[in-house]
């Protein structure tokens, strides 16, 4: 696609990020926003849903689409959620730790926040809220960022709770767990400006570069999910949901770039044939197979149902993203009412060429005409081919308007129709909430220090690397970082302890999250006071991490890690000198780095290693009297 | 400007645009293209500006379904309650505002069990209904089942619900399905208990089950519901879905909502057993009153000084202070009916093991057995209601005539 010119084709693209929020509470109850731990149910639910109709009076599209299957929800309750995840209570009020977040990020995004706050119910009838609505509510609006030398417009910001996590999905039903379902998150929409695939990218890094500046924010994989919007110029909006990773967003704009481009190749070759709207003619060619079992499945209760698609002869192979084809669109349709099989022209199937004759003559197919079959109980089979039937005709008007999937290799499969404004009505159980000036102000008032500054601000004020300080800013660690530098210990050393030293535990398997602000600081006090060596620090807060009711010190005396005294550090310097004359005569000043190596290993972590350089230097050094220091001092003895 | 108008408001730098909706207070609360509500406060610095007027929302109507012959027919009277309720534009809050139509548009699956035919009897919630509304009721439901309905549904709040079953047990001798049903979760959201609630009534209602009974969801999921006795049923949650339970007696059976098969699993009167027979003879004039540890004794005189019965929800046989029983039994002596039931609902009230118990039956008290405290205040009202004799309702009060009691 490095050909493809974004510009030409009027490539638009906006983002929605949906970012879980690092409250105590849950969105509208006490429970906690963590998953649950023991990953255990406590208990177990059954649910469905139906439309309801909203307050307009008019059901939603995306809802009508949903409600027409069917479907059991299985939710799986733990000793974290209460009532109101099982709705089964009313919600408490809004919560207003989440509520402050979502200003503050609003103020940071240089967004205008509403006056007063209204939640609101957006069906969502997949099951992922056991309600059947999402609360959502909106917070502020008219943002603007600059991007390099763009400025891309900030629409809207709402407050959200967070969906059930969907577990598995089988002819049983669709199960959840509740432990995710109502965590707090902001749902942050840009306006689509971004034009290129690169740009989206940039975008989406530095909205999250906004939101870790919070401090607030949940961290990790699963807190953090892009929808991308894609249209261009002649195109359709399209709405790719679920993306959990910023490098793939590149990509997957690029196929769905692909995709559009080539659906609208089969327009106009669809208009170049002359193809018309497709009749809703099902006609049931069930007779034409002598032993239906010769097609996959047994007939008992069902048929075979058939229907034209005039002039898509052919069509149903192109290519529309690598690896998918005009036919998986229509799959992924008739997918969604229907468990029987599935047959169209140029797939392999097991049907006799006497039979697709037969069937071909019956509907009245020509040669330019696609058929497609398919074999299930009636009603089933009948949705199913309705289902073929309205993306046939959208084919012939282009792309329809679509909220897809993403998949992992960046192609999208079809999930729903892109929901209409019929899908929200007022949350009656929450009451609105008055957003002061005086909370403004006060949010306002210590907004936090941005990532991308905090990091230039390491690189100038600590001489910190320019990744060390990227590496510290982001973290979560970069307040305690503040703190312990004030003790006047080396930066270098303390980001790298943050980052690095902390990294090496984990992956060894202390359990680093024990761990407290106290213990980092408790070391590096040690560290100051010149009672313990930087090269002790792993040792130590290995300790800790495993019981964290020591303290540093404690933890050091018992490592045997204090420091030594320059005598003691002599006396040993000397002891290795006796023992190794031999070494020394041998290999003069090449002797350093073995005999080093020998006196570290007994003190590590006890010593300043440039301490027993200099003072091991000086011993060598000591007899060798203005001779070339190279011969050493093995000759000069000699 | 009016409610669904399209404005425009300007406020300081900004500029919103979407339809006006009702407000609660002075704010403006528009509804944005994008659906999301948001309040505008009205200050100075607010500019509201007309762009179009709004239009009409004019209700569809599914036209009148056609009569399915195999099926029976079934009258569903509707009084209000969550089964059957609607956004306030108004107030912002759900209210019940729903027809027979309205019940079958939102609920299609009805249609597959029974004919139905209905009328809104009231709209209320059900904390607003009084005792003439269930005289009225029992009267209507007589008239349908005259009328040639083979089994009666009434929607109504959960509130109450269990106080109109043990009414309508005591008022009406019937030879069909009388089911109460209700939501616990309100029906303008998609997982509403109402639907499975209703299916599962309905199918009591064409059942052989001619019992006036509540039907509800029996657990938090939605598998099936079970057959409550009208006069063994209170609501035992604030919001759960299987808030009913039956007291003190098995349920008559369930409902399995996937199959929509029925099994029982008590006594019950059969369809056709009997004829309809209405005795909607009340007096309103009655009161429960709860006592607790330390409670004024004159409290009693207050009740019985305007009612002319009273229950009393005592503790756990069926006690309270020794300092009331002479107030007790002074108002006995004035003719007064006094029933002892327990707050612990579960078990039967038995005032010979203590003291206490003792007086109070020498204080003249009637014991109400295992009657739920409710339903002996409704049993109450109705037996005051046929007779002034307080030896006739002693008796009856004592005898079992909807199921209400046991162990006799």
């Amino acid at each position: 696609m490095k050909s493809v010119d974004y510009e030409v084709l009027g490539l638009r693209v906006g983002l929605e990020i949906h970012q879980q929020l690092d409250t105590k509470g849950k969105l509208f109850c006490n429970c906690p926003t963590e998953l649950s731990k023991s990953g255990q149910p406590t208990y177990e639910i059954h649910r469905h849903l139906q439309v309801s109709e909203s307050e307009l009076g008019e059901i939603d599209r995306a809802a009508l689409e949903e409600a027409q299957i069917k479907r059991r929800f299985i939710y799986k309750g733990y000793d974290t959620t209460c009532l109101v995840e099982n709705d089964e209570e009313p919600p408490s009020p809004l919560n207003p730790d989440a509520i402050d977040i979502a200003l503050e990020i609003a103020l940071l995004l240089g967004m205008t926040p509403v006056d007063e706050i209204h939640t609101m119910r957006k069906i969502v009838i997949d099951g992922s809220n056991t309600s059947g609505f999402q609360r959502t509510a909106f917070v502020a609006s008219d943002g603007k960022i600059s991007l390099g030398d763009n400025l891309i417009h900030i629409d809207t910001v709402c407050l959200e709770e967070e969906a059930a996590q969907k577990i598995s999905e089988d002819t049983n039903g669709v199960v959840y767990s509740l432990d995710r379902l109502g965590i707090p998150l902001v749902e942050i929409t840009t306006s689509p400006e971004a034009t290129t695939p690169g740009q989206v990218c940039s975008l989406a890094k530095w909205i999250g570069m906004i939101l870790r500046s919070t401090g607030k924010v949940k961290r990790g994989i699963g807190t953090i999910r892009q929808d991308i919007n894609v249209s261009i110029a002649k195109g359709a909006r399209i709405e790719i949901k679920g993306v959990q990773t910023l490098d793939m967003i590149e990509t997957i704009v690029e196929r769905e770039v692909i995709r559009q481009v080539n659906l609208l190749k089969i327009k106009d070759e669809l208009r170049k044939r002359g193809a018309k709207k497709v009749k809703e003619v099902l006609v049931d060619v069930s007779e034409v197979f002598d032993s239906p079992q010769g097609i996959g499945k047994p007939l008992k209760n069902n048929v075979v149902l058939a229907v034209k698609l005039p002039s898509f002869g052919g069509l149903i192979l192109w290519e529309i993203q690598p690896d998918r084809q005009f036919f998986d669109e229509l799959s992924d349709r008739l997918k969604r009412f229907f468990r029987g099989a599935f047959y169209t022209d140029g797939l392999p199937n097991e049907i006799g060429d006497d039979q697709i004759a037969g069937i071909r003559k019956k509907i009245g197919a020509g040669p330019d005409d696609c058929v497609v079959l398919v074999v299930d109980e009636e009603s089933r089979a009948r949705s199913a081919l309705n289902a073929v039937i309205q993306r046939a005709n959208e084919a012939l008007e282009g792309i329809p308007e679509e909220t897809r999937r993403a998949l992992q290799n960046g192609n999208s499969a079809y999930m729903r129709p892109l929901p209409g404004a019929a899908r929200m009505y007022p949350e009656t159980d929450v009451l609105s909430v008055p957003i002061s000036g005086e909370r403004l102000k006060k949010i306002n008032s210590s907004l936090p220090e941005l990532i991308c500054k905090r990091k230039g601000r390491y690189v100038r004020e600590y001489d910190l690397s320019d990744d060390l300080a990227e590496l510290i800013a982001c973290s979560e660690q970069s307040a305690l970082f503040e703190r312990i530098i004030i003790l006047g210990v080396s930066p270098t050393l303390v980001a790298k302890t943050l980052t690095a030293t902390l990294s090496e535990l984990r992956r060894e398997g202390t359990p680093v999250q024990h761990l407290t602000d106290d213990h980092f600081i408790g070391v590096f006090e040690m560290i100051s006071a010149n009672k313990m060596v930087k090269e002790g620090i792993l040792e130590v807060l290995r300790v800790l991490a495993n019981t964290p009711s020591k303290t540093a010190s404690v933890a050091s005396s018992e490592l045997g890690l204090e420091m030594l005294g320059k005598e003691d550090i002599e006396k040993l310097i000397m002891q290795v000198i006796e023992s190794k004359r031999d070494l020394i005569k041998e290999r003069g000043t090449d002797a350093m780095q073995p005999l080093m190596g020998l006196i570290m290993e007994r003190v590590r972590g006890k010593v300043d290693g440039k301490l027993v350089s200099s003072l091991l230097k000086e011993k060598i050094y000591g007899g060798i009297n203005g001779e070339d220091r190279k011969r050493g001092m093995g000759q000069s003895e000699g | 400007m009016m409610i669904g108008d399209r404005i425009k408001v300007q406020r300081g730098d900004i500029t919103y645009k979407g339809t006006l909706m009702p407000s609660r207070d002075d704010s403006i609360v528009l509804k944005l293209d994008h659906g999301y509500n948001i309040g505008i406060k009205k200050d100075a610095k607010t500019f509201v500006k007309l762009i179009e007027k709004g239009k009409k929302i004019v209700p569809q109507k599914t036209p009148a379904p056609l009569i399915n012959p195999c099926l029976s027919t079934v009258s569903i009277l509707t009084t209000g309650g969550t089964i059957a309720s609607k956004v306030d534009y108004r107030t912002g809050a759900v209210t019940s505002q729903f027809d027979v139509e309205d019940i079958l548009r939102a609920i299609p699956e009805l249609r597959e069990i029974a004919n139905f035919k209905g009328e809104v009897l009231y709209n209320i919630l059900s904390e607003n209904m009084r005792s003439e509304y269930w005289q009225t009721l029992a009267r209507e439901i007589a008239a349908e089942i005259e009328g040639g309905s083979e089994g009666v549904m009434i929607t109504h709040g959960t509130d109450t619900m269990g106080y109109t079953a043990a009414a309508l047990s005591f008022m009406l001798v019937t030879p069909v399905p009388i089911v109460l049903v209700g939501s616990q979760r309100s029906a303008d959201r998609p997982s509403s208990d109402n639907a499975m609630n209703a299916v599962c009534a309905a199918k009591v209602a064409t059942s052989d089950i001619a019992e006036v009974s509540v039907v509800m969801h029996a657990t938090m999921s939605d598998d099936y519901c079970l057959i409550h006795r009208g006069t063994r049923v209170r609501k035992m949650h604030t919001s759960r879905r299987d808030a009913f339970h039956s007291i003190n007696a098995s349920p008559i059976g369930k409902v399995d909502y996937s199959t929509r098969e029925i099994e029982t699993f008590a006594e019950y009167k059969k369809r056709d057993e009997h004829k309809v027979l209405v005795r909607d003879h009340i007096e309103p004039k009655c009161s429960l009153l709860k006592f607790y540890p330390g409670a004024d004794p004159e409290i009693v005189d207050h009740y019985t000084s305007r009612c002319k019965g009273l229950v009393i929800e005592g503790t756990g046989l069926g006690h309270v202070s020794t300092e009331w029983i002479p107030h007790i039994k002074k108002a006995v002596e004035k003719g007064i009916s006094i029933v002892m039931t327990s707050q612990c609902f579960s078990g039967r009230i038995c005032d010979l093991v203590y003291d206490t118990g003792r007086d109070l039956l020498k204080a003249g008290i009637i014991e109400g057995g295992d009657m739920l405290p409710e339903t002996a205040l409704v049993k109450l009202m109705w037996v005051l209601g046929g007779t002034k004799d307080p030896e006739e309702v002693r008796t009856l009060m004592r005898k079992n005539i909807a199921g209400e009691i046991s162990g006799l």
